[in-house]
């Protein structure tokens, strides 16, 4: 090392060295952190940052209500004759419009964190793979359920009285968060091979946007050309709506869970392993 | 068998695209030894430490760090090191406490121990005062503590530290150098990469200069220096308008090239004896040329990345820059 007087180091204020010399001696070495404890770690991360800008929580809860008012109140009586039967319909729909819609932002928030150090630290931890990403989701899947919830309350307070009552609404609510959760490892692929956030959000809903309105959501198909009807019919988020009404009014068929069920599961086995792979080695 | 070397790398290589930004690094590192790597932007420098820390794979060639094979043992490799990037990386969102306390959890602490873990450290660091509040809030030389408290939340065998004062102000600087010191003294062996020649003339007991991805020089930087030949007249100058004709002044009584330094009132040249130095030194200020201050020693790094490269170390080509982007 230099002796050179110009450059030697005074003793800095600030940096404890007692204290950093005990720090370093400690020299215990845990054992590695389970799978779920380090995804359950990451999404405490998530609720942090919620904690830390409530205000993100505002894109969740003020355009679905936007949404509710709107079609309740502007086309209710035109599409189903009175705005209380619409409201029936359409409040399952908007339910699964809602927390659809804000799947895409996992795949754009996952797009700003790559820009940011941070994830250097996560990969260089020995750590579960897909951890930091199921973390991530699993806060996510907290945020899913305000968006539910709002749409819920805001629906009994305009008058909506689903027939299966509480345990109805829970399940509905359990069955749309489940199927987001599937339904974001699309949107975390994207988040990885789009180069910029706003990239993320505008392919997102240039995919979710047009597969939400060509859907069951706002409509009865019936009224659709047949080609049309025809792909409103097994498009699964039709499928998921019809669930979620069935849910909350007791008329729910198995087979329609069964497919919501097993869609969640496909797009997570296909997606779940795409994503991690490509968090791992985008350089 | 435990190996006396923390880092064994045999050709190495790593291509982005068309542009190959490590062909063929070997690197020797003992254990317990500071290593430098210096070179200019764009050197190779990043995507090695990157390649180390197996957060990328080698397109050729291999290493072991601490004897785990870095891509077969990779979590392994993880386990035992810790690395401090360019970006700082540490979560802007989060408090500095929350920070150190995700990464514990994540080592596998218990919440309890992650928290007793995080005080220890935000006292160790000086960042008691600051501990909840949010890291944007956080000046650079802050950010940059945080960061190398989270790298030792479980102290690591080894740590990559990567530009570790780029952009930092002197004073931290200095912080973040005491500190580094003080992981050297514990035995903590560290691989620095640098652009800075002074970092690691100041850290390191072993250097490798990197430059186009490979490495063109290796040794202890008093090697280094010798290899560049010679002892080295420094001048600086009260007036750097007169630096000119104190380079005619030199070249004529001691009959060596002048090499002008960054600093535009500074000037050296080889000079190996104190006596014809003073003489030189002399006939300055009798032709008029006010000297601030001279010193005859070895010469500084940054002379010796210019014999050693033909080209200063600053230099940067706009290839360059592009391609480290693409590695960081």
């Amino acid at each position: 090392m230099s002796t050179d007087p110009t450059t030697r180091v005074q003793p800095t204020p600030g940096v404890e060295e007692d204290a950093l010399g005990k720090a370093l001696a400690s020299t215990v070495r845990p054992p590695r952190a389970s799978a779920m404890s380090a995804a359950v770690t990451f999404g405490w991360r998530g609720m942090l940052k919620v904690r830390h800008v409530p205000e993100q929580l505002l894109d969740v809860t003020i355009t679905p209500v936007m949404f509710v008012l709107m079609f309740t109140y502007l086309f209710g009586g035109a599409i189903a004759g009175s705005t209380g039967e619409y409201l029936d319909y359409i409040l399952p729909g908007i339910l699964v419009m809602s927390v659809l819609f804000t799947t895409v932002y996992s795949g754009v928030a996952l797009n700003t964190d790559l820009t940011k150090g941070v994830v250097d630290r996560f990969r260089s931890l020995p750590i579960w793979r897909p951890a930091p990403l199921v973390g991530a989701l699993l806060g996510d899947s907290v945020r899913y359920l305000v968006a539910g919830t709002v749409i819920v309350v805001l629906g009994v307070i305009l008058g909506y009285r689903p027939s299966n009552g509480v345990p109805g609404v829970i399940g509905a609510l359990g069955l749309v968060v489940v199927f987001a959760f599937g339904l974001s490892w699309v949107f975390t692929t994207l988040g990885l091979v789009m180069r910029a956030p706003n990239a993320v959000m505008n392919a997102g809903f240039m995919g979710i946007f047009p597969l939400t309105f060509l859907s069951n959501v706002f409509v009865d198909p019936e009224t659709l050309p047949s080609a049309l009807e025809a792909f409103v019919d097994v498009n699964p988020i039709s499928i998921l709506a019809t669930a979620s009404r069935g849910l909350m009014d007791g008329t729910v068929a198995a087979g329609d869970l069964a497919v919501v069920l097993g869609t969640a599961a496909a797009l997570t086995a296909v997606f779940m392993p795409l994503t991690t792979y490509l968090y791992r080695t985008r350089a | 068998m435990e190996s006396t070397l923390a880092i064994e790398a045999t050709g190495l290589e790593k291509s982005f695209g068309d542009t190959e930004a490590v062909s063929g690094v070997d690197l020797a590192v003992r254990r317990g030894s500071v290593y430098g790597m210096l070179g200019p932007n764009g050197a190779g420098k990043t995507t090695t430490i990157r390649i180390l820390a197996t957060l990328l794979r080698p397109d050729g060639g291999e290493a072991r760090v601490l004897g785990h094979d870095i891509v077969a043992d990779a979590d392994e490799v993880r386990a035992r090191v810790s690395l401090t990037g360019q970006l700082a990386s540490v979560d802007e969102d989060l408090t500095g406490r929350e920070n150190l306390i995700l990464i514990g959890r994540l080592m596998g602490l218990k919440r309890g121990d992650a928290r007793a873990r995080a005080t220890e450290l935000l006292d160790a660091f000086g960042l008691a005062d600051a501990a909840g509040r949010l890291v944007k809030n956080y000046s650079g030389g802050m950010r940059r503590r945080l960061d190398i408290a989270a790298s030792i939340v479980v102290t690591p065998e080894l740590m990559f530290l990567d530009e570790p004062t780029t952009g930092l102000d002197p004073r931290s600087r200095n912080q973040v150098w005491d500190i580094i010191r003080q992981f050297a003294a514990q035995g903590t062996t560290i691989l620095l990469c640098t652009q800075y020649l002074d970092e690691a003339d100041q850290l390191a007991d072993g250097i490798a200069v990197i430059d186009h991805g490979k490495v063109i020089a290796e040794g202890t930087p008093a090697q280094l220096k010798v290899s560049v030949g010679g002892s080295a007249l420094h001048i600086r100058l009260l007036d750097p308008e007169q630096r000119p004709e104190a380079e005619r002044v030199l070249s004529r009584v001691l009959g060596a090239e002048c090499h002008m330094e960054a600093d535009p009132s500074s000037l050296s040249t080889s000079c190996a004896d104190p006596d014809r130095a003073a003489e030189a030194v002399g006939e300055l200020t009798r032709s008029g040329i006010g000297v601030a201050n001279f010193s005859l020693g070895q010469p500084s790094l940054d002379e010796v990345f210019l014999a050693l490269t033909g080209h200063p170390a600053e230099e940067q080509t706009p290839e360059q820059a592009i391609e480290e982007q693409q590695a960081a």
